[in-house]
């Protein structure tokens, strides 16, 4: 109910009447109760009517309007300051009647309503600019709460629209927009009148473009409507925002052409190379979603989408790979997953994003596989997300390999976690449902996970049994092999046969198999005689391997060892040897530039060393003969036998080998230095025609010194599950030391050097030392010469300089000595 | 489909924080949003968290688009729906930023901004209302909000100037 005493109010100016009187101190001391807790709203609100009139400051003054503002959810009083506010609405002082309007719209109610409408209608059309937006604004919100009464003021709003002020003009529209909107004619007719008209104003344009798009939509309106033409339009309009809009509409409109998409397009593609964050931010998430229906679209925003990828906002970064993805080809695949990889784990939203990049081909899933699994391997705190997000890609994934490199990884890491049973269920659903090469992937992956955890292994052995049932005899023949390992319940058969899988070279074993099944003998085969593989590459992922251009699962080809034994094979006085233990990488013996150039590759077999020494002679103008390398060792090793290179031509590599044989009496001599010298019989050549001398003469050439070290002895071999073959080794010949690496500064620095030292595998990424710690486990695995098991466990300690504990196990005694002596 | 309704309710929160990430203003206009302070409290932490060593314009969380400027040792964010037109939130921001870097006579930093928050609660007040970009025009805001920062702050006023 509004007090009588307005009409006079009006008459006599600002103040009413109750107030004019007021003492001012006694108005100060009653805001005191201000300071009241908990504040009486309805006293409080008076007080600041008062106050209103007091004081005309106009901070005060606009502060109570913003506090009425607040207040307004919590009074329901209002009547007090109404009166007060409406006076403000009309009063002479312009400032202040913008935010009194909105202020009273805030706490007004229906039937207020209607009683202040002349004022709202009055205030709509005003001629100051504040004025009539805040008057547009209110009555926007009003809308929701009194439509029909808002809605009779539609002419003033409409008059209102025809302002000059740029933000008059949007709030207008706005306003008209929401009265008109169910009426479809309505709406269309606004729209035709304001696109011919010209508005001033960036944002109007902006809802115009709205309003339009969603009027195209309505009536399926074709695309050579003339509100497809006004959007279009828009692109050519001089406000970014503008521009921006335009592109976005049509970019979401259904039936575009590529043709009608184009111009759009090229616009975006101008956003990219924007220096405004946001304006290039706008443009990428808008091409990513042209990109879902057509990539074609987008391709030619490629090279300025590819700069984006550097982009410093992570945001963007990432939009600009993502679409990049859908329009790329093949190639730039693995190019744009490994720049993703890289940063993916900071952000979990976009992360997410990829991970529902299921559309596209296989190249794109193998990307995606592959760049998550190296994010687990890099960073373990992502692990369980990844493993979560791969059984999910597994449920739905119709490609055999990806799924079986999935289940491979599963089987690895998935015992390890907190709540392995979580994967168990994904798993057996593929023994279930899915071919035969994924089944028995699954098999396996199934063992690992029984072997590792006690608790679950009944459950496993009740599956495992149901697989052996399967159709297929792959899937039968591991079930029935793991079945029987893991019944067993012996944690050294389980390393060996489920965990650590064959470390032997598989040409090797055929090789060595064929061999004995040809000679009679009641020995049984020994897998010692095989040669070792180098560890294979699927196992180290180091670095984030390129997608291969095959898609057939690779055939293992022969590898550079089984190589170097057909050679020596071939050589009539190294048949007796035996098999080839190990090679090692070609060592250089001179310097670059030199005129002879040789390098030197050195083989070990289980008594012997074979020195192979590469050379080529780079003087055109000679020609070498009878070329052998005469060493001298320092130890007790025995040079037996020289095998020349009969000729060297200019330019034209050849190889000469020595023979030479271990020291028996004492095992733990490992290391030795050859000093080398090449010697040969040269005869001089015309360079031209290459025609030599007759005569020659003996010439040797110094070369640098060879070192043969424990590394020379031992084979990498991997280990995935380390804490079990440790315990398959067993302690029998265990041996522990500390020593105190004085020289040595960081962790890195010593881990590196016994990792290269002892030429052993690291396993467990035990490689990777984290930033910041002072204390660091390595775990070092190989296979000495003779076929011998040895395991390094070495504990480090940063300190003052680094100190480390040494634990060695070997399946040999003197292996263990050998392997800490050469360590001291 | 378009995804939006056309509207004029484009923003649907704006907020200030200093370099802790602790809340110096903020105003909600979409209650539908984080209705709860808990909810506010917890969004403007996550925001803060993706977005203060970036120093970038423009982020993406939780299904909304953020525009954000810093300034010493303040941050000031203005929150739009994920289908916004991110040059319109921009506009508010740099009005925002525009006006308060005049009010505040270019010190915008966090002592400065608590001595005066009344005129920056002004600012806001004159750029957005309910959701709604009033102005964009930081001259005009200037010109509305009337407030200089070397007045004396609400409390201190003297009762001698009272007419």
């Amino acid at each position: 109910m509004i007090k009588k005493f307005d009409k006079k109010d009006e008459e006599s100016g600002s103040g009413s009447n109750p107030f004019q009187h007021l003492e001012k101190s006694a108005v100060l001391q009653e805001a005191r109760i201000f300071n009241e807790t908990p504040i009486n709203p309805r006293r409080c609100l008076h007080i600041l009517t008062k106050i209103i009139y007091l004081l005309n400051q106009q901070t005060l003054r606009r502060m109570c309007y913003l506090t009425i503002k607040e207040m307004a959810n919590i009074s329901e009083d209002v009547i007090i300051v109404t009166s007060s506010l409406t006076k403000d609405m009309t009063g002479k002082e312009d400032v202040y009647r913008g935010p009194a309007i909105r202020a009273l719209c805030r706490i007004t109610d229906t039937t207020m309503l209607q009683a202040i409408e002349r004022y709202m209608k009055q205030a709509i059309v005003d001629k100051v600019p504040s004025v009539s937006s805040s008057a547009l604004v209110s009555s926007l919100h009003m809308v929701r709460m009194s439509y029909d009464v808002v809605k009779r003021w539609v002419n003033e709003a409409q008059e209102a629209a025809s302002s000059d002020n740029i933000m008059v003009q949007y709030h207008a529209l706005g306003l008209l927009y929401h009265l008109r909107k169910n009426d479809r004619l309505a709406v269309s007719k606004m729209l035709n009148k304001f696109t011919k008209s010209g508005l001033k104003s960036p944002f109007a344009y902006c809802m115009l473009i709205r309003i339009a798009s969603k009027l195209l939509e309505e009536t399926e309106g074709g695309h050579d409507s003339p509100l497809f033409d006004f959007i279009e339009s828009c692109l050519r309009n001089k406000h970014e925002m503008v521009v921006y809009e335009a592109a976005s509409a049509i970019v979401h409109m259904p039936n575009c052409t590529a043709r009608e998409l184009a111009p759009a397009v090229s616009v975006l593609q101008l956003f990219c190379s924007s220096p405004k964050a946001a304006l290039r931010y706008a443009a990428v998430r808008t091409l990513n979603k042209v990109a879902m229906k057509h990539p074609s679209a987008v391709t030619a925003c490629n090279l300025d989408l590819e700069n984006l990828i550097t982009d410093s906002n992570r945001s963007i970064a990432t939009l600009a790979i993502t679409t990049l993805l859908k329009t790329g080809s093949e190639s730039s695949v693995d190019r744009l997953m490994k720049q993703i990889s890289s940063f993916v784990s900071e952000i979990s939203d976009e992360f997410k994003l990829i991970s529902q990049l299921v559309m596209g081909g296989f190249e794109y899933k193998r990307a995606i596989v592959d760049c998550i699994i190296s994010i687990i391997e890099e960073n373990p705190d992502s692990k369980e997300t990844g493993l979560a997000h791969l059984c999910e890609f597994i449920e739905d994934c119709e490609h055999t390999v990806l799924a079986t490199k999935i289940l491979h990884l599963l089987g690895k890491e998935g015992p390890r976690t907190p709540s392995p049973s979580k994967y168990i269920r994904f798993i057996f659903n593929r023994v279930v449902l899915e071919s035969e090469a994924v089944r028995a992937a699954a098999v396996s992956a199934l063992a690992k996970f029984g072997a590792q955890n006690d608790d679950l292994l009944p459950s496993v052995l009740v599956l495992m049994q149901r697989c052996m049932m399967d159709s297929d005899d792959e899937v039968r023949d591991r079930a029935t092999f793991y079945m029987n390992v893991l019944q067993q319940k012996q944690k050294a058969l389980n390393a060996a046969y489920v965990f650590n899988g064959l470390s032997v070279s598989v040409p090797g074993l055929e090789k060595s198999l064929h061999q004995y099944t040809l000679e009679p003998t009641e020995k049984p085969f020994d897998m010692k005689s095989v040669p070792l593989a180098n560890t294979p590459i699927t196992e180290q992922k180091t670095e984030f391997a390129p997608v291969a251009t095959s898609k057939l699962p690779e055939k293992p080809g022969p590898t550079r060892q089984d190589i170097y034994q057909e050679q020596l094979a071939g050589i009539p006085e190294f048949q007796g040897l035996g098999p080839l233990f190990k090679s090692s990488e070609a060592v250089q013996l001179t310097e670059a530039e030199t005129e002879y150039v040789v390098r030197c590759v050195k083989h070990t077999f289980a008594r012997h060393m074979v020195f192979q020494f590469d050379c080529t002679n780079t003087l055109n103008d000679q020609l070498l003969q009878k070329v052998m390398v005469q060493m001298e060792p320092s130890e007790a090793y025995d040079v037996l036998h020289y095998v020349p290179a009969a000729n060297l031509p200019y330019s034209q590599p050849g190889s000469c080998y020595s023979l030479v044989s271990l020291p028996e009496d004492d095992p733990t001599a490992v290391s030795c230095t050859f000093s080398c010298t090449l010697k040969y019989l040269v005869k001089d050549c015309d360079p031209n025609t290459g025609e030599p001398d007759d005569d020659g003469y003996d010439d040797e050439y110094v070369l640098e010194d060879l070192e043969v070290t424990v590394a020379d002895h031992i084979q990498k071999v991997l280990k995935p599950n380390f804490a079990a073959a440790w315990d398959e080794v067993g302690d029998d010949f265990e041996k522990e030391e500390t020593f105190a690496l004085a020289s040595v500064r960081t962790l890195e620095e010593a881990v590196g050097n016994i990792i290269s030292f002892l030429g052993m595998q690291p396993c467990e990424r035990s490689d990777k030392v984290p930033e910041n710690k002072n204390s660091h486990i390595l775990f070092l695995a190989g296979v000495f010469r003779g076929g011998h098991d040895v395991l390094v466990r070495s504990r480090l300690a940063l300190a003052d300089g680094v100190t480390m504990q040494v634990t060695v196990r070997s399946s040999d005694k003197t292996v263990v000595d050998i392997i800490l002596a050469s360590v001291g | 489909m378009l995804e939006f309704e056309p509207s004029l309710y484009t923003v649907k929160a704006v907020f200030i924080l200093d370099n802790d990430g602790n809340r110096l203003l903020s105003k909600y206009y979409d209650t539908e949003l984080y209705p709860s302070m808990k909810e506010q409290k917890n969004f403007e932490k996550n925001v803060f968290n993706k977005t203060h060593k970036a120093d970038n314009e423009i982020a993406f969380l939780e299904g909304m688009t953020i525009v954000y400027k810093s300034s010493i040792d303040l941050f000031f964010y203005v929150v739009g729906s994920a289908q916004e037109n991110e040059l319109m939130l921009m506009a508010v921001l740099n009005c925002l930023f525009e006006s308060l870097s005049q009010v505040l006579r270019k010190n915008v930093e966090k002592r400065c901004l608590l001595d005066n928050l009344d005129g920056v609660f002004l600012v806001v007040d004159e750029i957005i209302d309910g959701g709604v970009i009033l102005e964009s025009d930081p001259q005009q805001v200037i010109q509305k909000v009337n407030y200089r920062a070397d007045e004396n702050p609400l409390s201190e006023q003297s009762v001698a100037q009272v007419r």
